[in-house]
């Protein structure tokens, strides 16, 4: 093995590359429940070129390359099994174009979600993207890489299904651009009308290349926003409910969720229901729909719409902070889920499941459905909090969650960013030919198993 | 369990229905009205139980104090009536469930009340008016009046619920309860003795405490010539009787109170249970002809005594031209402690 350390100091400089423990220790881990594992160097490259010197170096030292966006995405998907390079993509961080009125940008591999929504917000503030309920520091190439949802997933689909083009830095080292920008300087689609390339690093989590830009759509921000809040205490209703509200083609987002704590939430289920407009009317005419639509719930008492004026101003938060505060609640800040696509008819018995697994594990509990493409499915959040310090609650966590995946996968469910081992899990379920298929591919695109090594590996 | 002091009879010999001809949201004329309260005070049923909007005007109406309300409210559970839907009737009761987690200042004598209303305890810590009794307040689900639970029928809550909270001020060893909410001012006057409950201190109105106290700093008030309308919330319907203390320190604080069409008993609801109740379309019905009715005069200001109907109307009002703002704030403004601007 030469001077990888020298080398990469040759290729970003010195002061963006470390071996040091307490960088490590850093780059070792997520805020999940997974073990850390500590990687061997940690490099921040600032082009493209940089990013394929240090692949080619890693290729010719045969040492894993883990591509990092801010590491949030709690299932360990960064965190270097193997040991090697950890390549943080911070630095990467130019938004590189807005075309107003094809609705894109074009911004690099390590941008920020919030500097995306700032730099709209100053620039555009007509336009926006779909913002996920992350912090916003979490990056937007990791985003689409692991499948993201986002405040626009309800009507435009998972945040991946916005990529309109793609720049990726392979594992042999060369560039590839993918759709529109392969063919000229525009970004306005990821394949149409091509074979759809995008497949090739969308969902591979990090395994297939390092994605150095992206190509996301642009929708309208319009002026106005506001939610209501569906309450019922039959689990059964929520998916009659979305269905109604899905039917009205209208809506921004919608979330069901129920939650032990605070008590008013107590022994309910809610589906929040968000509106914009660039007029009063038109806010008041959707909420009108809104009502309209789930009347006979209402008439019926089994469910209503309570008072949300208090809750207004942290509910209309992009991102909402209230995932932190519930990490929070058994204090010591620890936080993970699990988060299977589903059908949205199977709400009731995930609802089901998450109390049961709570109760099995002494688990403070929060389930959370957002509705995805107008009701083809939705993500179900199976989370729970935990104190950090206490390694039993930890513990306990990560059993709740291999069972919740486990249950997920009996359901027919594909689980959302899955850790290794749940990868595992998929990979033994699925129909062999098409787990054979992810295997050649990904021995054809990364024949020296150097990237991310420990994801999507067939045994 | 506490019963309700309710005399059949007073109805039965009543020559006049009001209580019912006055309502605000149910239209019926006279012979209609007195059929119907004819009906309730025979326990039977009745298209009032399945009809009230819980604004608490008959209590109000009723010159006998017969509590037609309570009665409403007791008749609707014993049938298993909800008012609003399940889930939300069940979200208020578990939302206002005591938890050991009340705050408490260093009480005395006289304690602070700031029932279960955050916004409420924000505007009478700082200001010279609350200087020598904001560190004793009160906060907390332990010090609330459960009379919200009225709107839901959910009776058996309330007498539950009240004697705790009594018991509570009593633990304290507190002679007077200065109540920043009217809701617990008519609860521990009107309702509690409408149950024979007895209270164990004595209530003090929080606008008498502010009338007091601007007495005392008069020389300090800058009168602030400005226009006003008022938005009378539900529970000032059981303390009619103290309507003029607002007169009186509009008076004093340099603003015209001016006449409109839905003030005293004609007042309407915010808007705020009415939605759960009554549905979306009645409520923005009633909030579109309050403000309607309120934009009309011309008025500078929207003044609130409950923060809940602020929270309810405070943007809609503001939309409309008028600026919102709550009695205590309208004190300060003229003690020169906030600025017009500001507010």
């Amino acid at each position: 093995m030469g001077d990888i350390l020298g080398s990469l100091r040759e290729i970003v400089g010195e002061r963006w590359v470390s071996d040091r423990p307490e960088e490590l220790w850093y780059y070792s881990r997520d805020p999940g429940v997974l073990e850390p594992h500590r990687p061997d160097y940690v490099v921040a490259p600032d082009s493209v070129e940089q990013v394929q010197k240090i692949v080619q170096l890693a290729v010719r030292e045969k040492v894993p390359v883990v591509p990092m966006g801010n590491a949030m995405a709690l299932t360990g998907l960064v965190i270097p099994l193997k040991g090697g390079i950890v390549v943080d993509m911070k630095r990467m961080n130019r938004i590189l174009e807005v075309n107003e009125r094809a609705r894109y940008a074009v911004v690099e591999g390590g941008t920020s979600q919030g500097a995306l929504k700032a730099y709209l917000q100053d620039h555009y503030p007509h336009l926006r993207h779909s913002l996920p309920d992350a912090p916003a520091a979490t990056t937007i190439a990791a985003n689409v890489a692991l499948h993201g949802q986002g405040r626009l997933t309800q009507q435009y689909g998972f945040n991946s299904e916005m990529v309109c083009g793609l720049e990726v830095v392979l594992p042999t080292g060369e560039v590839c651009r993918i759709g529109s920008p392969s063919l000229g300087p525009y970004w306005f689609s990821r394949s149409h009308t091509l074979p759809d390339l995008s497949g090739l690093f969308l969902g591979w989590l990090g395994t297939t290349g390092i994605i150095t830009k992206v190509g996301i759509r642009l929708y309208p921000n319009k002026k106005l926003r506001d939610l209501e809040i569906f309450v019922t205490d039959i689990p059964e209703l929520v998916p009659e409910a979305i269905y109604r509200l899905t039917h009205l083609e209208l809506l921004e987002d919608i979330t069901a969720w129920f939650q032990p704590k605070p008590l008013m939430f107590k022994d309910n289920y809610h589906v929040t229901i968000y509106f914009t407009g660039d007029t009063e009317e038109e806010l008041e005419f959707k909420r009108k729909m809104v009502w309209g639509c789930l009347q006979e719930f209402i008439d019926s008492k089994d469910g209503g719409f309570m008072g949300v004026d208090p809750l207004k101003p942290q509910l209309l938060e992009m991102p909402q902070r209230s995932v932190a505060e519930f990490a929070d609640v058994p204090r010591g800040g620890g936080f993970e889920y699990s988060g299977p696509i589903t059908l949205v008819e199977h709400f009731p018995k995930y609802a089901e499941k998450v109390v049961e697994l709570a109760r099995k594990y002494d688990l403070l509990y929060s389930g959370m459905a957002r509705v995805i493409s107008g009701g083809h499915a939705m993500m179900f959040a199976i989370s729970f909090a935990f104190n950090r310090a206490d390694r039993d609650m930890m513990e306990r966590v990560k059993k709740a969650m291999d069972e919740a995946t486990e249950f997920a996968l009996q359901m027919g469910s594909i689980p959302w960013k899955p850790n290794f081992m749940e990868q595992r899990m998929i990979l033994e379920k699925m129909d062999p030919v098409t787990r054979e298929l992810i295997h050649r591919i990904r021995r054809l695109m990364d024949p020296h198993g150097i990237m991310n090594p420990g994801n999507w590996e067939v045994q | 369990m506490w019963a309700l002091r309710y005399d059949p009879e007073i109805c039965r010999e009543c020559p006049s229905p009001r209580c019912l001809l006055q309502c605000q949201y149910m239209e019926m004329g006279e012979e209609e009205a007195r059929g119907e309260i004819l009906k309730l005070s025979r326990g039977e049923d009745s298209r009032v139980l399945e009809e009230c909007m819980t604004c608490y005007g008959c209590e109000e109406y009723c010159p006998y104090g017969n509590h037609p309300y309570f009665l409403i409210c007791e008749m609707r559970e014993k049938r298993g009536i909800y008012t609003a839907p399940r889930p939300i009737t069940n979200q208020w009761i578990n939302m206002t469930q005591m938890q050991g987690r009340a705050l408490i200042g260093k009480v005395g004598e006289v304690v602070l009340s700031s029932c279960l209303l955050p916004s409420l305890g924000t505007m009478a810590s700082t200001g010279e008016i609350f200087s020598q009794i904001s560190s004793s307040m009160v906060f907390g689900a332990e010090f609330m009046c459960p009379a919200v639970h009225t709107h839901f029928a959910k009776m058996s809550v309330v007498k539950e619920r009240l004697p705790q909270v009594l018991d509570n001020f009593r633990k304290l060893g507190v002679k007077r309860v200065i109540c920043l909410h009217d809701e617990c001012y008519g609860t521990f006057t009107t309702l509690a003795k409408a149950y024979g409950i007895e209270v164990p201190f004595e209530p003090v109105y929080y606008m008498d405490f502010l009338l007091e106290k601007l007495e005392e700093l008069k020389p300090k008030i800058t009168p602030l010539n400005i226009t006003a309308v008022y938005q009378r919330p539900c529970s000032n319907r059981w303390i009619p009787e103290k309507q003029d203390v607002l007169r009186r320190i509009l008076d004093l604080l340099g603003v015209r109170l001016l006449d409109r069409n839905h003030q005293g008993e004609r007042s309407l609801c915010c808007g705020g249970i009415l939605r759960l109740i009554g549905g979306y379309k009645l409520a923005d019905e009633i909030q579109r002809r309050n403000i309607a009715d309120m934009a009309d005069t011309g008025a500078d200001y929207c003044i609130f005594n409950c923060p809940a109907c602020q929270e309810t109307l405070g943007s809609r009002v503001a939309k409309a031209g008028l600026k919102p703002i709550h009695i205590i704030d309208l004190c300060k403004m003229a003690l020169g402690e906030i600025s017009q601007e500001e507010e």
